[in-house]
């Protein structure tokens, strides 16, 4: 009956978004009046999950399983929701969770909701509050199956802690070579950099910085704040910056603390995209740019004068605050 | 090569975004029709693949006939030939069924949806259709090339990209980067003339339970008005987003 979770890990080291997803499961499963069960890949130190609402780890370790691998992951998922008897499987919204959950969906034969962003109003009907239309919009969504996938918004609910011990048993599914027939041949990832999915905090530029040769300030200011980079749509079609950094409608999502948007004009496209963001600064020095209205915080100036200044003040405010 | 690309007809990406009846009808008053950015991507990627390797592409949707519109536009993009599936697209499993029907008689080697429509972002068609016709399945496809029956693709994950080989047959989560936007095609007269003489075969759907109803819409709450802080006084702006805002 257990509500079972997707447990993400890079480097034996658990995704912020899986701690999330793990604090939700346990406010479904205190809901429903039973427990959190996680299942991991390849991770040895499981102890943690617990602190975030884990009562039990299935830990799957298999070296066929060191690459993500979405048919192999929604096959072993799939066993241990049977085993636990699931009713509810709650993932994150990572590629990788986007890539597995249909997958799963239609192999537990379950109804699946994406892009959720709170608890279910209610056990049954089992209805759950979701973003539609890029964000312009929410959409409840009921769920009439017998099991449950949803999939959580980073950063819709939160990491929560809570008091626990966790159980942890090795668990074996029995995977098939049909469960290997797209294989990874290489992966291209970028070390050391805060990726647009993970990031806490997304500084973006757009048309106003008029050239890539002026991106500098852009990543010194990220640097800075531990963020990530991003851009507007026009910036990557003319391709000043590489499409993985677009965010908005057809672009990323970006659903992190702090959005800032320096030389963004705020085109609808754009605002749907990052409007999960909690809070949004704008940097423009045009007081009409649209984006004026969606954000909390702005600042109308030069980019070129306002970015490397802010960056100066941040490092002395970082240091006194360390 | 035989290609499947599942268009669905979704509201312009700059429409204002309304509800009627009681907020449970999206308010398609005024509103512009297009084929779904993410599904235009492969859809060009498609027509690239019948230019240069000789492949065959139709194009699906699942959809009343108002729909047929948005179809006719990637027949005048260059498909040869559309089928609508005659019934109101209601959940992704559902969806996801029909094109399965349809894509199992047909015998597609390749089939491209994109990630997710921008309307309801479900983004669980493509896997779901990949799932049911027990083929392969690569989704946020950012590069597909085809090689007999090997297909090499590109998919974007967190942080960067990773290239993944399998077999035809193949469903693939299209997006941007499939071809780039410069080379998305508008359709020319010749394109547009040429549209109205080729197939649109409507088909009557199966009988498929829905495993999620979307019961009602709510827009978001209004924002507040900016607060602005002055170009000479950045401490401000830290101080606002230190203490107010709490998120550095």
């Amino acid at each position: 009956m257990s509500v079972l979770v997707y447990i993400e890990s890079e480097e034996g080291k658990f995704k912020t978004a899986s701690l999330e997803v793990a604090s939700y499961a346990k406010e479904v499963a205190q809901m429903l009046g039973t427990t959190v069960t996680g299942v991991t890949f390849n991770t040895e130190d499981v102890s943690e999950l617990a602190t975030y609402g884990v009562d039990k780890v299935l830990k799957i370790n298999n070296s066929k399983l060191k690459n993500f691998n979405a048919e192999a992951y929604a096959d072993a998922l799939k066993q241990a929701a049977e085993k636990e008897g699931t009713k509810v499987v709650v993932v994150s919204q990572s590629a990788n969770s986007k890539y597995l959950a249909p997958l799963l969906a239609v192999h537990l034969n379950a109804g699946y909701a994406s892009n959720v962003v709170a608890i279910p109003e209610g056990a049954s009907p089992f209805v759950v509050k979701r973003t539609a239309f890029t964000n312009k919009a929410f959409n409840f969504t009921k769920i009439d199956t017998d099991i449950k996938i949803i999939g959580v918004s980073k950063n819709a609910f939160g990491v929560k802690e809570s008091q626990g011990a966790a159980t942890a048993e090795d668990f074996s599914p029995n995977l098939s070579e049909e469960d290997f027939s797209v294989n990874v041949i290489n992966v291209d990832k970028a070390k050391d950099k805060v990726t647009i999915a993970d990031a806490e905090i997304v500084v973006s530029g757009g048309r106003g910085l008029k050239g890539p040769e002026n991106w500098g300030m852009i990543e010194d200011l990220a640097e800075t704040l531990g963020a990530a980079t991003a851009c507007s749509k026009p910036v990557s079609d003319m391709g000043w910056r590489p499409h993985s950094e677009h965010v908005g409608q057809t672009g990323k999502p970006v659903a992190a603390n702090l959005y800032i948007a320096i030389g963004i004009s705020g085109a609808i496209q754009h605002l749907a995209g990052i409007n999960s963001s909690k809070v949004k600064v704008v940097i423009n020095n045009d007081p009409e740019a649209p984006f004026f209205k969606a954000a909390d915080y702005g600042v109308v100036g030069d980019a070129f004068d306002i970015v490397p200044k802010l960056n100066e003040k941040l490092k002395e405010f970082k240091a006194k605050n360390a | 090569m035989k290609i499947l690309v599942c268009i669905s007809h979704v509201p312009d990406t700059t429409s204002k975004i309304n509800f009627t009846d009681n907020n449970t009808q999206f308010d398609t008053n005024g509103v512009q029709f297009v084929i779904n950015p993410n599904d235009e991507f492969g859809l060009t990627r498609a027509m690239w693949f019948k230019e240069k390797q000789g492949a065959s592409v139709d194009v699906i949707n699942v959809g009343g006939p108002e729909t047929e519109p948005t179809l006719r536009k990637a027949l005048a993009i260059g498909a040869d030939s559309a089928i609508r599936v005659n019934t109101p697209a209601t959940d992704g499993f559902q969806v996801a069924k029909q094109l399965a029907n349809v894509a199992k008689e047909g015998g597609y080697d390749l089939i491209i949806a994109g990630r997710e429509s921008i309307d309801y972002n479900g983004g669980m068609v493509p896997g779901m259709l990949a799932a049911l016709l027990e083929a392969n399945f690569v989704n946020t496809c950012i590069g597909l090339e085809v090689d007999g029956n090997e297909a090499k693709a590109i998919r974007e994950i967190d942080g960067g990209k990773e290239t993944v080989s399998a077999k035809l047959p193949l469903v693939i989560g299209g997006q941007k980067g499939l071809v780039e936007e410069s080379d998305l095609k508008i359709p020319n007269m010749r394109g547009i003339m040429m549209a109205r003489k080729k197939p649109l075969n409507v088909v009557e759907p199966v009988d498929v339970t829905v495993h999620t109803e979307a019961e009602k819409f709510e827009k978001p709450a209004p924002k507040g008005a900016v607060k602005l802080v002055d170009p000479d006084n950045l401490d401000e702006l830290i101080q606002l987003l230190h203490k107010e805002a709490k998120v550095i």
